[in-house]
């Protein structure tokens, strides 16, 4: 059990830059959940973590040790691969027995962590197969297996449940954070998928193109997103995006479409500025026709997801709007609609850095 | 039915054909052993068994002598294919798959220039350099040894494209995982790449095998003793060059038990392999 400090951290690929100085602390037990997009280098800043890739500037530390020259093998780490790598042609008990055999534990104790492990992940019956043997969930429990075991300072997760369908990936996910407050181990997990970010981590580090976007607890991500990046990537279906202007007063937001949103509180220093309006989806909901602020939309598509709805709208003036209620659809395609969005439900960007606009 | 009934036949009749056709040497090989040689001499071999297999074989085996000329006797000729089969087999196997480790996990410098020295080989058949490899062989005293039979021929490229082939196709997290578990080069070598080369191993060794035993031209260049003749250039020697009559029984004994190691390894292997391929972990 450590914390792992991540300092100024960057990584090139010849004159490509993949991380771009990355800083973060993460404390003892903590659950770090790295989120991004493809290739904006969760992976490699992972990998520097394990030991895996050359670190090019910066420092990481793990348990207050630098281990930026340290093999993977030094470093206390165990980690989990999007395909598990395990041995094919070891059994299950040798895959998880493997790594604790070469540090040269006494068998009897290799048994009784290899047996406390496999009770945990319910491996028990499966010990004496070949991976090949096992299911996809099995292997990724396998794969968890080995790195428990190892009673490692830090987990390192990358995309561990991509390769699983979706209602094991639901059932492993509850597994892992089950798994993870039992036994209090330091954890960064990499995923694209915002559903497994939200629901498993203390903090989430928002990556994108080698950089740190934001990071905070789940609910600060999506209530205060730090970004455009950030509001369009967390949040399903991704947040309404609208250009607008703060009014002379700087008490309202003016929108192309000619509504006028008022702001929660005035900000006269920002009169005139020209600002991006960020509105959740599920922050709109229906209004009278003639409801001050209210958008006009007229109804492309209807999606209904059963618990809730997502109406696909335009805005007179061509712009996207998405609403989404709760329940089964009250609109058809083709109907015009007017939707408010709900007090306090109003992000401010800055028109030209992107940057949230408090 | 009744036409798919024909086509159905068709293959299996040129097939039964085809095994007749490569069979029957084979069957006369093997009928000849059985019979004395005023028989065989006198043109007439009969298609059935003879009554002299036992002795022919026991002479052919252990005997110095035929009865027009003096041979080695087939158990030392044996003992001597068999050293150098299994040394080509297992040198080449050693060598080429810790050079196909090297070539396909390690970052060095010159790592290409080594994969393309090693790839030339393979365009320069043991014939091209003979020469050259002789004269090595001769400066280095290695006439008439084992050493000098087996070395020349151990080095080689194939077995060590086929690996690393095989090499490339392991997940670079396999390696990863075995870095963080705490296997070090050699480690991850022993417990991991070896063990999934086996298949490859079991059929390399075969190939390699009976490449080794079926050698001809180099055993006849470096041995000149009759204690270091080996049975396919034993065998070669055996028939004259037509001056005189040949010890066709004990030729055709020798023959046979020439067939036998080749047969008993792709036999012994075969089950390997075919394990292997049946339950491939990949
Ligand atoms: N060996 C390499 N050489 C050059 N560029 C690389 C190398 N490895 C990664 N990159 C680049 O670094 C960037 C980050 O890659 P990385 O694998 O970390 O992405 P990722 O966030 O894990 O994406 P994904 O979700 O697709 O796995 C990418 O733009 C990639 O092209
Ligand atoms: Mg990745």
């Amino acid at each position: 059990m450590a914390t792992v400090e991540i300092r100024n951290v960057r990584k090139s690929y010849g004159p490509v830059e993949a991380i771009k100085g990355i800083d973060i602390a993460i404390q003892d037990g903590e659950f770090l959940v790295l989120l991004g997009p493809s290739g904006c280098g969760k992976s490699t800043l992972l990998r520097m973590v394990a030991g895996l890739e050359g670190i090019t500037g910066g420092e990481i530390a793990i348990g207050g040790r630098v281990v930026n020259e340290l093999d993977p093998k030094d470093r206390d780490i165990a980690m989990v691969f999007q395909n598990y790598a395990l041995y094919p042609h070891m059994t299950v008990f040798d895959n998880m027995a493997y790594g604790l055999k070469i540090r040269g534990i006494p068998k009897a104790e290799i048994r009784a962590r290899v047996d406390k492990a496999a009770e945990i992940l319910e491996l028990g019956r499966f010990l004496d197969r070949r991976p090949s043997q096992l299911s996809g969930g099995q292997r990724q429990r396998v794969a968890m297996g080995r790195a428990i075991v190892r009673e490692p300072a830090a987990f390192l997760f990358d995309e561990p449940l991509s390769n699983l369908d979706a209602k094991l990936r639901t059932q492993m996910r509850v597994e892992i954070k089950r798994l993870q407050d039992r036994l209090g181990i330091t954890s960064l997990y990499v995923t694209h998928d915002q559903v497994e970010a939200m629901t498993l981590a203390d903090r989430i580090l928002v990556m994108n193109h080698g950089v740190a976007e934001q990071i905070g607890t789940p609910l600060e991500v999506y209530q205060r997103p730090a970004s455009l990046f950030v509001a369009g990537f967390i949040g399903s279906p991704p947040m309404n995006v609208l250009d607008g202007r703060i009014d002379d007063r700087g008490e309202a937001v003016l929108v192309p479409g000619g509504q006028r949103l008022l702001l929660p509180q005035s900000r006269p220093t920002d009169a005139g500025r020209p600002v991006k309006l960020g509105i959740r989806p599920e922050h709109l909901a229906a209004a009278a026709a003639d409801f001050p602020g209210g958008f006009s939309i007229e109804i492309e598509l209807v999606e209904a997801l059963g618990a809730d709805t997502v109406v696909y709208g335009r805005l007179p003036d061509g712009e996207a709007l998405l609403v989404r209620m709760a329940g089964i659809p009250t609109v058809r395609e083709r109907d015009r609609l007017t939707v408010a969005p709900q007090d306090g439900a109003l992000h401010l960007f800055d028109a030209v850095t992107g940057r949230r606009v408090e | 039915m009744k036409q798919t009934r024909f086509i159905d036949l068709v293959p299996h009749i040129v097939l039964i054909v085809g095994v007749l056709i490569f069979a029957y040497p084979i069957y006369v090989t093997l009928i000849g052993s059985t019979w004395d040689s005023a028989t065989i001499g006198r043109g007439g071999l009969p298609l059935w068994p003879g009554g002299q297999g036992a002795a022919n074989y026991a002479q052919a085996w252990a005997g110095e002598a035929g009865e027009r000329a003096i041979y080695t006797p087939v158990r030392t000729m044996m003992l001597n294919s068999l050293v150098m089969a299994l040394s080509i087999a297992v040198g080449k196997i050693a060598i080429s798959i810790l050079s196909a480790y090297a070539v396909a996990f390690f970052r060095f410098p010159l790592r290409m220039a080594f994969f393309w020295l090693i790839f030339i080989t393979l365009m320069l058949p043991v014939e091209v350099r003979i020469i050259p490899t002789y004269k090595v062989v001769a400066d280095l005293g290695l006439i008439n040894t084992y050493a000098g039979l087996a070395i020349p021929l151990i080095a080689s490229a194939t077995a060590t494209l086929l690996f690393r082939q095989f090499f490339l196709t392991i997940p670079d997290e396999l390696l990863e995982a075995a870095k963080i578990d705490g296997a070090g080069p050699v480690r991850f070598f022993i417990d991991v790449l070896l063990p999934l080369s086996r298949t490859n191993i079991a059929a390399l060794f075969v190939i390699l095998f009976i490449y080794g035993w079926n050698q001809y031209l180099w055993p006849l260049l470096v041995t000149s003793s009759g204690d270091m003749e080996t049975i396919v250039t034993g065998i070669t020697k055996m028939i004259g060059t037509g001056e005189s009559a040949n010890d066709w029984h004990l030729i055709m004994a020798t023959t046979v038990l020439a067939m036998l190691p080749p047969v008993a390894v792709v036999v012994l292997m075969q089950r390997w392999f075919v394990k292997g391929l049946v339950d491939s972990e990949k």
